[in-house]
């Protein structure tokens, strides 16, 4: 029999194996091919030539960039999972599943009982690629990473959906001063989670389990963590020697079916196959001459602040810090603006370190000649930073940029600000900041994707934004997520696109994202006619030139685009105009010192994850909690409704007025039970069942039912679902009731009273996935509440089959469950009432927090109500005031109840003058694709500021924050205009 | 040049004047049946074109005119009018759009309003949007569906479908390429010179032309090997558009394998059996089930004529709409309506009954219905039906395409894996 070989082609590496006819391993080879697939290939099988010279041999391709280097050489392929089925069959044939984790991909195999293979979804990029980007993001390289995770103290929780995700929750950490081991640790622990959570999809992970691929077999961390997250021992736990190969193993298994070729002959065919020329996709070149370019470069170069010399000035100084997600600004201006220090560098993950060393150097420079008068400090980083070193002001991020924009064009009516990791666009009207938008997790992380290509490519920024600028034909990347657009990227390199398309073609990838899905504009007028651009990206020229050319428009990027920020908060400092500034005194700087503990704070069933920063002399500062409990101080209650509504629902279980004797009926805590609730609670105590309760939510419950989850791109407050049952299963409840329902109530305020398909038919999704059920009585009958007449009718007779309870006792307890409902909703409305006359009376302003009743679940809004109620406001829910406005026509088909009360919210929030509404959206929730641009709409037309927040298994608080906190920035500076 | 007429509520209607005047441009999701809808269509006398366009561009105009997050077809769809108007060498004040709405919780209900939205955006609100839909939404003086164009509609998907499904099972076997191009070609010629005639359009004559139709594509010489069968279910527009599943039956067939793709005619019965359903879980009028249940009828009825004439040919038939219904019980309730509702997981069981358990299920990214109706069963069907092999594909503007065909290639490994499994069992 001839040797066999098997090349295994990845996304980031290339396995080359060659087997004997006893299935052992003659050689193996394991390289990263740096997206030069093919002749890395050629290059391994010439350096084993002595070995196969002169033989006939059979060579199979597998791996997800294998196929197109099999295709163009005429060579046999064999998908990737299928052959490490071959493989694992044959060297541990007693396995029960296998997970394996490549560089873009996640695959998982179940043996035993049918063969079950799955890839991760499309939007699930939390593989090799994302740990790499993980460890660049934390400047460390993956080794280190891995190093730094054996040693971690805690865990915190980061969302597992996708790298974009992961990175906005890692920043803020690592900003407020986590522990680099803890966020180490706490990135394996992502993927272990997004691997259970997105693969298994409702079968057991238990019994022998193989871990294969690049990741698994390098990274001791990250097995630690699967070990652990599936409480395995080492019998059942195999790390197989040559995990790293198993696919090009099974690949020269699989050579079984095909026929032997001199090695020679194939390997002619491999060196001179070319790609097959497949047609990419592009888009015309940024700059078509030089001269363009330099005219381009000296339009620009205008915007620029004062000259002044540094060396030599002497007099007051203002001192501005713009403590970014990845990079910290430093700015030490002069009271005209002149520019007597700048900084711009990446933080490393240590913003304190780093402004501690800056402030040395600026008191070096300052000697006798400078005083500083004034110092503030705004971006992610603003509190510690502030607290560090006693800095005078802080000062949300937006109103920094307003102010540095108008130092350079007075005009200005639009900016918009794409540093690292956030895109900031504001529109400014009548002096005042008139309309926010800020990116979510889907286009989050654009600034800092190209630095993280340009790195892994070998370029500095600058330099790989150069080579772009006269790319002749700029590729097309799409421009959903900066996950999607990496895979766009490896498509584009083996279809053969340049370095310079490329670079281009991310640069205008990155502006698309920011217009049509941040700013959502069709046109350059849907902005203004004077827009200021900046943040670190803008230096960019390439990104400069495509926004331009996107929009038709020419546009001001100031010089000083990077520190835009910094630039704007010593503006603000300068304009305290404060007689000596508290910022820690050059002696102070030196006895200096900071550390960071995390910590958990056990106060309310937020669970905040602390971390306590102390500095020297006792000094300490707590970030990352959501109210001011953790701070010594006494919660601040302000009158909050979805506090008030979600305790009123909470307490609906029992005996009600009800003995109980009919038996225990389960009744899930989750999606649309926050509105039906108090039906079903009257309805089954009238009729003497008892009501349990599924537990509060809470990230431990969502585990409990995660792998019984089929979708990963589903809402959360759906997933959550899962968790809900089987803690109802465990209650031993009699049965638990859970109705399908197309339609919710009719509140006669829209064209139609559907539910989302997702609320509607859940109960059934449950009950196909989730074994448990078996268990106990699952009913889930489809009911239409919007007909209470024909409700009595078809409710008493479904009562009588299932239940055998005679129709007239159920028809009297429907009645009576309506009625009950009734009183709920005026319950809510009167208090509802009662808060916002409170709020008047004290000259509070109102929030109107807009979403569906289920956000009212502390799980889902992530506290967000009490961060609102802390900063001051009194916050009402949308159905406290979506009746106090009759039905209008919309631009959309109105259908939806839960969707309708937001509208009729929003349109009662503009006759109002002390309220503004926050609208709630979760992730992955379609139907507010449509709600949220029609929420706007009314908004805007009504002089009403537009704030969204979008919400998922895992919230950044930091970006709550500084939306909150422009939105009470920008409604201030209108007071001020207006009043 | 006609008025531009609104009605109370701002909504710009398409007039009779407008019918004289404007072509009417259509996106479309089934080369031959929406082929057949514009002749019928054009004989009624609108000027009517169908798009065929399938560049990148209709991507970019419709992230540019649609919320990125909204559902890709609705993306798809809206990029291809805006780009057709904006490109398509059409004066743009006369022309006019159809789009159809189906009504419903789905967001898709919600596509004629974001493509109004979308002309508002790119300053083009003065080209009229015609609904098509069975609802009696949204009417206009200048197009309205008679009860003879509806039957005459219903004609043209019958034969849709059953030239789709006869193609479907000669292309992958055909001796001579093209021979099965060539033949669908000559019989929509042939069908459409028989509507300009007045043939074909009574149930007695399609039943005589199906028969035909069957017989003629008996001829086309093919191997006798076998392929693996892959049945394509899913969100309606990705299912059947090339343009929305990245040409998902080009791909299948060029992996030698059979697409077996359920027809539209389900999806049309399931849609008004919803409304009879509603009657029966919520209350409501009994008039108006009757006449659901009397529409419905009809089109079962043709629907069995056009299984009775594959019966008798060499071609493999479909199952019944009801025989569906039978499968699914069990699985979704009768109330689940939303989008392709229960059908779908109706089609992935008559699929694998009828010796299909290869399924290629193609849903939008982020499809509502589907994370309960099409991934959401995915799971219990694996444990019913342990062959059954079923890949959930999302398509998107970003998705690449590589990363689809790659997981497309490994279902079609496990076919092969689970075919080899099954044997030793199987004797």
């Amino acid at each position: 029999m001839s040797l066999r070989v098997g090349i295994d082609i990845g996304s980031t590496t290339v396995k080359v194996v060659v087997l004997d006819e006893d299935d052992r391993l003659l050689f193996r080879s394991y390289e990263r091919h740096f997206s030069k697939t093919r002749e890395r290939t050629v290059e391994t099988l010439r350096s084993i030539r002595s070995m196969l010279q002169g033989q006939e041999i059979k060579l199979v391709i597998t791996g997800s960039a294998g196929l197109g280097v099999a295709k163009a050489a005429g060579l046999d392929f064999v998908q990737e999972v299928y052959a490490t089925a071959a493989a694992v069959n044959t060297y541990i044939p007693d396995t029960d599943a296998v997970i394996e984790l490549g560089g873009e991909d996640a695959k998982i195999i179940f043996f035993g009982g049918a063969l079950e293979e799955r890839m991760n979804g499309s939007c699930a990029g939390g593989t090799g690629a994302f740990i790499d980007q993980m460890a660049t993001l934390m400047n460390v390289s993956v080794n280190e990473l891995d190093e730094l995770s054996l040693k971690h103290e805690k865990i915190y929780p980061i969302a597992s959906r996708c790298g974009v995700f992961a990175k906005s929750d890692i920043q803020p950490i690592l900003n407020q001063g986590g522990r680099k081991e803890d966020v180490a640790a706490s990135i394996f622990q992502a993927v272990v989670d997004q691997t259970v959570a997105g693969l298994t999809q409702g079968r057991e992970l238990k019994g022998k389990i193989v871990f294969l691929g690049g990741p698994l077999h390098f990274l001791m961390g990250l097995r630690q963590r699967f070990v652990e997250t599936l409480q395995l021992d080492g019998e059942h736990a195999i790390f197989p020697e040559d995990g790293d190969c198993f696919a090009a193993m099974g690949a020269a298994l699989c050579s079984g079916d095909y026929e032997a070729r001199p090695f020679e002959e194939l390997l002619k065919l491999l060196e001179e196959s070319r790609g097959a020329v497949s047609s990419v996709d592009t888009m015309p070149p940024l700059f078509d001459t030089r001269e363009e370019y330099d005219a381009f470069l000296a339009r620009h170069n205008a915007s620029t602040p004062p000259a002044v010399d540094a060396a030599c000035y002497t007099g007051d100084a203002y001192l501005g810090i713009d403590a970014g997600s990845t990079t910290t600004k430093i700015a030490l201006i002069a009271p005209d603006g002149g520019l007597l220090y700048t900084y711009y560098h990446s933080n490393q993950g240590n913003p304190v370190a780093i402004v501690r060393e800056q402030l040395g150097e600026i008191y070096k420079l300052c000697g006798e000649r400078i005083t500083i008068k004034g110092s503030a400090v705004t971006g992610y980083g603003e509190d510690l930073i502030k607290n560090a070193f006693s800095c005078d002001l802080g000062l949300v991020e937006t109103v920094a940029h307003y102010k540095a924009a108008a130092h350079f064009n007075p005009q200005v009516d639009f900016i918009i600000d794409i540093g690292g990791q956030d895109m900031k666009c504001f529109k400014i009207r009548g002096g005042a900041v008139d309309s926010i938008m800020l990116n979510e997790a889907c286009s989050s992380g654009c600034g800092s994707f190209i630095e993280t290509f340009a790195k892994a490519l070998g370029y500095s920024i600058a330099d790989f934004a150069k080579i772009g600028l006269f790319a002749k034909k700029p590729v097309n990347l799409g421009s959903r997520c900066t996950v999607f657009m990496n895979s766009s990227v490896k498509q584009a390199q083996k279809d053969g696109a340049s370095v310079e398309d490329i670079s281009a073609g991310l640069s205008i990838s990155i502006v698309k994202n920011a217009v049509y899905k941040v700013i959502r504009a069709a046109s350059a007028d849907d902005l203004g006619k004077h827009i200021v651009v900046q943040g670190g990206t803008f230096y960019n020229d390439a990104v400069l030139r495509a926004f331009e050319q996107e929009l038709g428009r020419n546009v001001t990027r100031p010089t000083i685009s990077g520190i835009m920020g910094a630039f704007g908060a010593a503006l603000a400092a300068r304009d305290l105009k404060l007689e000596r500034s508290s910022l820690l005194s050059e002696t102070a700087l030196q006895s200096f010192s900071h550390t960071a503990k995390p910590l958990t704070c056990n106060g309310c069933t937020n669970h905040c994850a602390l971390t306590v920063n102390t500095f020297d002399g006792g000094r300490r500062f707590i970030s990352g909690n959501r109210c001011s409990k953790p701070l010594g101080k006494e919660k601040q209650e302000l009158p909050d409704l979805y506090a008030y509504k979600y305790k009123k629902l909470r307490a609906m279980e029992g005996k009600g007025s009800g003995d109980g004797s009919r038996g225990r009926v389960g009744i899930p805590f989750g999606l649309n039970m926050y509105e039906n609730l108090p039906f079903w609670f009257e309805l089954f105590t009238r009729l003497n069942f008892e009501v349990v309760l599924s537990p509060e939510s809470s990230r431990k419950l969502y585990i409990k039912g995660q792998r019984t989850i089929p979708s990963d791109t589903v809402c959360y407050p759906a997933k959550l679902l899962h968790g809900h049952l089987e803690a109802l299963v465990e209650a031993g409840v009699d049965a638990i009731f859970y109705p399908c329902m197309s339609y919710n109530f009719d509140e006669k305020v829209s064209d139609n009273c559907y539910n989302c398909p997702v609320v509607a038919y859940y109960p059934e999704l449950l009950a196909a996935n989730m074994p448990s059920l078996k268990k106990t009585r699952f009913l889930n009958p489809y009911v239409g509440l919007h007909r209470p007449k024909d409700y009595e009718k078809i409710g008493s007779k479904w009562f009588e089959e299932t239940f055998g309870i005679p129709k007239k006792e159920a028809v009297a307890a429907i009645r009576a469950a309506y009625a009950a409902y009734d009183a709920y909703k005026a319950d809510i409305r009167a208090t509802g009432e009662a808060y916002i006359r409170q709020a008047r009376a004290e000259g509070r302003p109102i929030i109107v927090m807009a979403g569906r009743p289920y956000h009212i679940d502390p799980e889902i809004n992530h506290g967000i109500n009490d961060l609102v109620t802390s900063f001051g406001f009194v916050l009402v829910s949308e159905d406290a005031v979506s009746h106090l406005v009759g039905y209008a026509p919309r631009k959309v088909l109105n259908q939806w109840t839960f969707q309708a009360r937001m509208y009729n919210a929003a349109r009662y929030v503009c006759t109002q003058e002390d309220m503004q509404l926050i609208q709630l959206v979760s992730f992955g929730c379609g139907t507010d694709a449509i709600t949220g641009d029609e929420v706007r709409a009314i908004l805007e037309q009504g002089g009403k500021l537009y704030t969204q927040l979008k919400i998922d298994d895992i919230s950044n608080l930091g970006a709550v924050k500084i939306r909150v906190r422009s939105l009470m920035a920008a409604m201030d500076e209108r007071r001020r205009t207006n009043g | 040049m006609a008025e531009l007429v609104y009605d109370k509520d701002g909504r710009l209607l398409f007039t009779k004047e407008m019918k004289q005047e404007y072509t009417i441009l259509m996106p479309q999701m089934l080369p031959i049946h929406f082929g057949m809808f514009r002749q019928i269509l054009e004989l009624e006398g609108y000027k009517v074109d169908m798009l065929n366009t399938s560049h990148r561009g209709i991507i970019d105009e419709g992230l540019k005119y649609v919320h990125n997050d909204t559902c890709y077809p609705a993306l798809l769809v809206i990029g291809q009018l805006i780009d057709a108007i904006k490109n398509g060498g059409y004066d743009p004040h006369k022309v006019a759009l159809f789009i159809t709405q189906t009504g419903g919780g789905c967001r898709a209900s919600n596509y004629i309003h974001l493509l109004r939205k979308a002309l508002q955006k790119a300053g083009l609100e003065y080209v009229p949007v015609i609904s098509v839909n069975l609802s009696g939404l949204e009417k206009n003086p200048g197009f309205s569906l008679t009860l003879g164009l509806i039957r005459r509609l219903i004609y043209g998907m019958m034969y849709g479908d059953l030239i789709m499904n006869v193609s479907n099972q000669v292309r992958p076997y055909e001796i001579n390429r093209g021979d099965t191009d060539a033949m669908v070609e000559r019989w929509e010629q042939q069908l459409i010179d028989g509507f300009q005639q007045g043939k074909g359009m009574s149930r007695k004559q399609m039943k005589a032309i199906f028969r035909r139709i069957c017989a003629d594509f008996e001829t086309i010489p093919v191997t006798g090997e076998e392929k693996v069968r892959v049945g394509v279910v899913g969100e309606i527009y990705i299912k059947f558009s090339s343009l929305g599943n990245n040409k998902l039956e080009e791909f299948l067939l060029a992996e030698g394998a059979e697409p077996v793709v359920p027809g539209l005619t389900d999806f049309m019965i399931f849609k008004i059996f919803n409304r009879e359903v509603d009657v029966d879980i919520y209350g409501g009028l009994w008039a108006k089930k009757k006449v659901c249940r009397i529409f419905k009828r009809y089109i079962e009825h043709c629907q069995q004529d056009m299984i009775d004439a594959l019966n008798e040919s060499r071609f493999r038939a479909p199952g019944t709409f009801e025989g569906m219904h039978k499968l699914v019980q069990g699985y979704l309730g009768d109330g689940n309506k939303m989008g392709e509702g229960w059908l779908l997981t109706g089609e992935m069981l008559e699929l694998i009954h009828s010796g299909v358990p290869n399924i290629v299920c193609a849903q939008p990214f982020g499809c509502l219905p589907n994370h309960i109706v099409g991934k959401g069963m995915v799971r219990r069907l694996k444990d019913d039906y342990p062959n059954s092999n079923i890949v959930a594909i999302d398509y998107d503007p970003g998705a690449t395409k590589i990363n689809q065909e790659n997981r497309i290639k490994l279902m079609l490994a496990n076919a092969k894996a689970l075919a080899r499994q099954a044997e030793p069992s199987a004797h």
